[in-house]
């Protein structure tokens, strides 16, 4: 391994230290292990606060501020936050009106964040939950947890933070994250394994030759093996096996984000895009709105996701809200 | 029935189950890499680390039911991911149900059946899952059985370990059904679940420390 860390165990705060060093109009408190925008909370809005396991940057801290999220909630690398930091974050984001987390379909992030938002409900705050789970690659949720939630989640904060920062109600926010994951569908293929800091080594063995097919964000083998092929035959899989699963129909509009994997340079990603937006001509679809780059990753990673969200006029005024964060800025 | 658990032997267990979790980090987390996301072990020895501290800050003579409970807190507090809710919570009804001042085995068992109840509520998993259900239901079987037959408590909890340590070894071959492994499907099999070797690990900590 290596890595540009001081020790494996330091890796978070340190991280944390750092982020706190860059962006000023955050705040971030290392001890709660909690980023929110800098200043108090804004009386009467709704709080939109999101988290996961680290090694997805700039998911979710990246996406702090004006028109996104209020506070994230960094769990340690690839491990979800637990219920203190969830609580700490609604504490220190509570407008009076009420919260909505955004949770990644994972079983530890959706143990963690209900076991916060029961807690909260006691105590009277209005919780809502927006479970994002986009991951085409799992096929039946009958036999597994679920499909994984990936790169929607990008969709969902922007969307639901666009609403939010107009003053709608815990209920409204909630309900158009929840029609934005419903709207999303993400396929991924991964050329390398992600290395943990903690393990030291890649989280699975890949042949020089071999890619995973349907890969998730946590550096977990895909659903299958298969030689490496050219970028364009790639796209042709990802762009079809999304299609495969999604309701789009010739003329409709889409917001697509090609994201890369952590290790996968700019050019490679904008070489893939030019692939995939062919595509989706050919499919009589049009991309009315598209993000390249590193949005949702998986550490050191290598690969790309992609993510189509079905728009609408509702949606797409949404996205096209102003934003203010670190990561997502337009006005 | 035989005396089975005060405060000296739950606080014995846990600082076993701390030692133990600390010496085999790795190999629980080359288990989780090879089929999840190789945290399992690291996190759990954060959480374990936590435990002991806990321990040496707390008063002396608390009822081992109150141990537990506190214990499963800083789990919940300080591990993430899915192990920290499940053990954390199963330690926390288990703990509940444990009466005062000590427990005896058949209290023992119903506490523990409590806490497994907990997890397979939260993670909805069953046996044959493949998680850490196949190695905790065994041993709470072999914990009741034992005390209805009137086993001491040593006797009683190398049972228990032994199923546990058979039930971990059984998800070899499964296909896992919940948890991140399940993402896998068939590719799961082959693989012994990192959850059902943990908690094979503390049914073998609490028969080290029995009797």
């Amino acid at each position: 391994m290596k890595k540009l860390i001081n020790s494996p165990d330091t890796v978070l705060d340190d991280t944390l230290a750092g982020l706190a060093a860059a962006h000023p109009e955050l705040a971030v408190d290392r001890a709660a292990r909690v980023v929110r925008r800098a200043g108090g909370p804004r009386p009467g809005k709704v709080a939109l606060i999101s988290g996961g396991g680290s090694g997805h940057e700039p998911l979710h801290t990246g996406f702090v501020g004006t028109g996104m999220l209020d506070a994230a909630c960094p769990g340690e690398v690839f491990t979800s936050p637990v219920p203190d930091q969830v609580l700490a974050a609604l504490a220190a984001t509570d407008g009076g009106a009420g919260a909505v987390l955004v949770v990644k379909n994972y079983t530890g992030d959706v143990l963690n964040f209900a076991l916060a938002a029961e807690l909260a409900a006691e105590q009277g705050v209005e919780v809502h939950t927006v479970l994002v789970d986009d991951d085409v690659a799992v096929e039946d949720s009958t036999y597994t947890a679920g499909r994984r939630g990936t790169g929607a989640t990008l969709v969902v904060e922007k969307t639901a933070g666009a609403l939010a920062e107009r003053g709608a109600t815990a209920a409204e926010v909630a309900a158009v994250g929840a029609r934005a994951n419903a709207a999303s569908r993400s396929f991924a293929i991964a050329l390398t394994a992600a290395t943990v800091p903690a393990a030291g080594r890649p989280g699975f063995d890949l042949p020089e030759d071999q890619i995973e097919v349907g890969v998730g964000i946590h550096g977990e083998p895909g659903r299958r093996r298969e030689p490496l092929r050219p970028a364009r035959e790639l796209a042709a899989e990802v762009v079809g096996t999304i299609l495969a699963d999604h309701t789009l129909i010739p003329g409709d509009q889409v917001i697509a984000l090609l994201g890369g994997l952590g290790a996968t340079p700019l050019h490679e990603l904008y070489l893939v895009y030019g692939e995939v937006a062919a595509l989706l001509a050919e499919r009589g679809l049009t991309v009315a709105r598209r993000l390249v780059g590193n949005y949702v990753t998986s550490l050191d990673m290598a690969g790309f996701s992609l993510t189509l969200t079905k728009a609408d006029p509702e949606l797409l005024e949404l996205w096209d809200a102003p934003v203010a964060t670190p990561a997502l800025h337009w006005s | 029935m035989p005396y089975a658990m005060d405060h000296d032997l739950a606080e014995a267990w846990l600082r076993a189950a701390a030692a133990a979790v600390e010496q085999r980090e790795e190999e629980l987390t080359a288990l989780d890499g090879a089929i999840g996301d190789g945290d399992h072990g690291s996190n759990l020895r954060r959480g374990f680390t936590a435990v002991t501290e806990l321990l040496d800050g707390l008063e002396p003579g608390l009822p081992p039911g109150t141990l537990l409970t506190r214990a499963g807190s800083t789990l919940i507090s300080k591990v993430g991911g899915a192990a920290g809710p499940l053990y954390g919570s199963a330690l926390r009804a288990a703990g509940s149900a444990l009466p005062e001042p000590t427990a005896d085995l058949t209290d023992l068992a119903a506490g523990l059946r409590a806490g497994l109840s907990q997890v397979c509520k939260l993670g909805g998993a069953q046996v044959g899952d493949k998680t850490m259900v196949d190695a905790f239901e065994p041993a709470v079987a072999a914990l009741e059985r034992a005390a209805f037959d009137g086993f001491t408590l040593r006797e009683a909890s190398a049972l228990a370990a032994e199923a546990a340590e058979a039930g971990a070894r059984s998800t070899v071959p499964l296909v896992a059904r919940k948890g991140r492994a399940s993402y896998l499907g068939p590719r799961s099999a082959g693989h012994q679940d990192p959850g059902a070797t943990s908690t094979a690990l503390l049914f073998a900590a609490l028969a080290r420390v029995a009797g």
